[in-house]
């Protein structure tokens, strides 16, 4: 049995669906990443999950038991979950200890025993000699720390995130991103993790759900949505791509000035309608000064490089393959260094190519 | 995708056992019975007095027929429309001069490096907690035609025969309105001019304005909004006002709406007459206040918010001077010559006297605290009533507010709306309202504490429900949310986190309440009985009788205890608790 299961979970305002038909399976321990750009609908599934939205569709069951149904919501303070949201609502009137006891004490524990949970979970996340201060006192890293403290202390049945470290600068955000994750590892809570920011969901999740205009698009491990997105909107979403129309014939995918074989393609469907689309990952191909050696299956085409970016961890080329109108960005290491205007070979790889909706 | 995801659901059967349903039916009831009542009670408070003055003015007398033989009365002789036409005069002359006072002194307070900034803002919160019927009772001790302090020095010093200055004027009650109505501009526009970042200036100055250019076409255009709000609030606190048109106008023959409303509430007391009188003064506020919203709202003006960039003092150089001697004089007339002519006629035999050791006594002060009937007792009123009206209206408007921003119920905004209604109802019109609704069977409350403190509850509420707004939408949703999904409910979550949050603000709308009820006037003098006078409304009293040393020493210690409350406020609420610009 799952432990945390959404069946057709659904929120519209009047006409407007905000959240439309989404299905969700949790495993005990998982950690879930929903993604997706503001407005699609990701917030308010996480807030339904944790009753401060009622459903207009759709249920919400954590091990078989259902909480949320439309008309028929457990409130928030009875699922014995917990919660660290994008203003990490700290109560300053508190001290840190006071903070990270609060949801203990709320469960009539015995003194002593919320003591010691609270120190032990404040060394936990580097805080313990910060135990008296007032939250004005923190820094924001560490005030998202303490938030992350009273979350976990009280040993929710699911953990829920909503954009916790938007609020960071840069280097911060990097150092929680592996913070929460460590912290996962440590403990195991089943976790839903709301984010607009792919590489911290990349970095985090077990699974990524990503969501667009309400809808759950694909979910899958990081490294499979991003060599293997289903639909438009997910391959364009994550990372960077070039999105190309072919043609299927027999087994071959006519494209603009050359073709590659269906068998090659990694992964793809049996069902397929014309015209197909393909995404072409920039690593998805490779440049070469000279012409190299053919490889059985992967096209090799003279081009032309009409323009360049450096990236610091790597070169993005425009390359324009001759006899064909395309224009492809192509991803290359620091060390190979090509001007505008240069003939170069250029490699495709037809495995990390994917065949997308 | 997700298909694949739904594969092993099981069959969703279980929806059918809705295990939250009565948790919530316990969540959700507690919020709509409330609503309900708070419904009833600002229904009662706001919507039955407005409701019953409308109604009276179109009733006979004792019969309760329709008629509009009050309106005819009210408007068919000339000596009331022309109490009109003075109210209207008096209302804009008053806000332009008391702009005069207040804009060059917010600009110099807030952008320049003139000296004793600190000490004009210091004057200003002075003439602001001043009631205003006391700097009216300094400025006839000091501009009286016959006695007055300034009169008497200019005769000593020209040897004329003719006064200088004659408070007993319209000139006179222009002035004394301004002098304490300026406050309310210089806080707008010196709030607005604290937003201003020094690069709109600077960006003036290098196309080649300078700083006089700059301050006249950049940074006064930008605080018009302020300006103007400003010159509406006093033009509406004007009209609306009872205390200095009573005590300066009668005696000058001036009649205003307000004091013309008083003299149809003496015996035969004409209330339908007083309600059919008193509309236009309804309507004018709440037109202006509407009409004011609405222009706001259409410009840009509004959202000049947020502090970016730095902001630095303009440099006066030899202005400097000049313009602190302006804001000297200002203060001057407004707060130090009244106070100081009143603490001296209050510890005087006879205080045309002037300062001297034989003149010098404290009879005034014994007699009011001992041997007079009323003093006591009406200080004691004042307290009490205040103090629950106070109450009454931050306990209301803090529901109301919560109600509102947590949009616990649908319709949570006619609350909202019935809260902030007083607003736009001018105090005087209230208590007729009130009069009108409650002193008659079956509830006679006439002469009792309760219609007093009823009237200042709702004539107060809209203050309250402003401070406890802004304090209820400073506390994030998300802070009550991250104590109720760790197992707090949601009254546990009240009381344990949002009241804490901002129990702060709200003693600083409650003593704002405290301190504006306990010297209100205008709704008081219709409402009081014998026993309930307070001390505004004795003032008044003494002020007819005309012995001005027992009235002054009445002032000092209306004086004392508004210093004592709003030094309370300071401590506890911040020193600039009552500035706040709702």
């Amino acid at each position: 049995m799952p432990r945390l299961l959404l069946n057709g979970l659904g929120k519209s305002y009047g006409p407007l669906k905000v959240v439309d038909d989404v299905n969700l399976t949790l495993e005990e321990g998982e950690f879930v990443s929903l993604l997706g750009p503001s407005g699609c609908g990701k917030t308010t599934t996480l807030r339904m999950i944790a009753g401060f939205i009622e459903p207009t569709t759709g249920t919400i069951s954590i091990d078989g038991q259902v909480l949320s149904a439309p008309g028929a919501v457990l409130p928030p303070e009875r699922r014995r979950m917990s919660m660290i949201f994008q203003s990490y609502a700290i109560w300053p009137n508190m001290t840190v200890a006071e903070n990270v006891a609060f949801g203990l004490k709320l469960q009539k524990l015995p003194n002593a025993e919320v003591r010691t949970r609270t120190n032990r979970i404040l060394d936990v996340v580097h805080l313990g000699h910060l135990a008296d201060r007032y939250p004005a006192e923190l820094s924001g890293g560490q005030q998202q720390r303490v938030a992350l403290a009273r979350a976990i202390v009280v040993q929710p049945t699911v953990l829920l995130l909503d954009e916790p470290l938007s609020n960071l600068d840069a280097n911060l955000r990097e150092e929680m991103r592996f913070e929460i994750r460590r912290l996962h590892d440590e403990f195991r809570f089943t976790t839903v993790y709301v984010t607009h920011d792919q590489a911290e969901a990349m970095a985090t999740a077990d699974r990524i759900a990503v969501m667009n205009a309400g809808r759950i698009e694909q979910v899958d491990a990081p490294h499979v949505i991003y060599t293997r997105p289903r639909t438009r909107f997910v391959a364009a979403f994550i990372g960077r791509t070039n999105l190309i129309e072919g043609r299927l014939s027999e087994d071959e995918v006519g494209l603009d000035g050359f073709a590659l074989k269906l068998g090659q393609i990694g992964g793809a469907p049996a069902d397929l309608t014309q015209p197909i689309l393909l995404s072409m990952r920039p690593q998805a191909m490779a440049l070469h000064r000279g012409q190299p050696a053919q490889r059985d299956g992967y096209p090799l085409l003279p081009a032309t490089i009409s323009q360049r970016t450096y990236l610091g961890e790597s070169w993005d080329y425009v390359v324009r393959p001759a006899e064909s109108g395309l224009s492809l960005r192509v991803s290359a290491p620091p060390l190979q260094v090509h001007e505008v205007g240069e003939a170069v070979w250029l490699e495709i790889d037809p495995r990390q190519i994917a065949v997308v909706n | 995708m997700s298909m694949t995801e739904t594969a092993t659901l099981p069959a969703p059967a279980v929806v059918t056992r809705r295990p939250g349903f009565f948790a919530r039916l316990r969540y959700l009831e507690p919020s709509t019975l409330l609503w309900i009542l708070l419904v009833a009670v600002l229904l009662f408070l706001v919507a039955v007095p407005i409701g019953k003055l409308l109604i009276v003015s179109f009733e006979k007398q004792g019969t309760g027929g329709f008629t509009l033989s009050n309106y005819f009365t009210a408007y068919g002789r000339a000596r009331y429309i022309e109490a009109l036409g003075n109210s209207l005069i008096l209302g804009t002359g008053a806000a332009a001069l008391a702009s005069v006072f207040a804009v060059p002194m917010a600009w110099a307070v807030s952008r320049t490096d003139m000296p004793g900034k600190g000490m004009s803002w210091a004057m200003v919160i002075g003439a602001f907690i001043m009631p205003p019927y006391l700097g009216a009772i300094g400025w006839i001790l000091l501009a009286g035609p016959n006695s007055g302090f300034l009169n008497l020095a200019w005769r000593w010093v020209t040897g004329s025969s003719e006064p200088l200055v004659n408070v007993y004027s319209f000139a006179g009650l222009i002035l004394v309105i301004a002098l304490h109505s300026f406050p309310l501009i210089f806080i707008f526009v010196k709030s607005a001019l604290d937003l201003i970042s020094s690069e709109m200036e600077d960006a003036a100055n290098i196309l080649g304005a300078g700083t006089w250019t700059a301050t006249l076409k950049v940074t006064l255009p930008l605080v018009w909004p302020s300006i103007i709000g400003g010159i509406v609030v006093v033009f509406l606190e004007t009209i609306a006002l009872f205390g200095t048109p009573a005590i300066i106008g009668i005696p000058a023959r001036i009649n205003v709406v307000t004091t013309q409303l008083w003299q149809f509430f003496e015996y035969p007391v004409r209330v339908e007459v007083a309600a059919a009188y008193a509309m236009p003064l309804l309507l004018i506020t709440m037109l202006i206040i509407t009409g004011q919203k609405r222009l706001l709202a259409r410009k840009g003006y509004v959202s000049q918010t947020g502090k970016g960039g730095e902001r630095r003092e303009i440099r006066l150089g030899v202005w400097r001077w000049p313009i602190f001697a302006y804001c000297m004089l200002v203060s001057l007339l407004a707060v130090i010559m009244p106070v100081a002519v009143l603490l001296q006629a209050s510890f005087a035999r006879a205080w045309g006297n002037g300062l001297s050791w034989s003149n010098l006594t404290i009879d005034n002060y014994t007699y009011l605290l001992f041997r007079h009937e009323m003093a006591l007792t009406s200080i004691w009123n004042t307290l009490w009533y205040s103090a629950t009206a106070a109450s009454a209206a931050v306990v209301i408007a803090v529901l109301v507010a919560y109600i509102v921003a947590r949009k616990l119920v649908p319709f949570g905004s006619a609350l909202g709306f019935l809260a902030m209604a007083p607003f736009v109802i001018p105090g005087i019109v209230m208590a007729i309202g009130f009069y009108a609704a409650y002193a008659p069977p079956p509830l006679a409350l006439y002469g009792t504490a309760l219609i007093i403190i009823l009237a200042f509850t709702a004539r107060f509420l809209p203050i309250a429900f402003a401070n406890a707004s802004a304090a209820v939408r400073a506390v994030h949703p998300e802070m009550e949310e991250a104590s109720r999904i760790l197992g707090g409910g949601r009254l546990f979550t009240v009381r344990r986190i949002t009241a804490p949050l901002i129990l702060r603000s709200i003693i600083g709308g409650w003593l704002i309440v405290f301190i504006v009820a306990s010297r209100e006037l205008s709704s008081a003098v219709f409402l009081v009985g014998p026993r309930t006078r307070t001390m505004a409304v004795l003032l008044y009293d003494l002020s007819e009788a005309g012995n001005f040393e027992v009235l002054s020493a009445f002032g000092g210690l209306l004086l004392a205890i508004t210093l004592v409350l709003v030094a309370i406020g300071m401590k506890l609420a911040g020193r600039d608790f009552m500035l706040r610009r709702n």
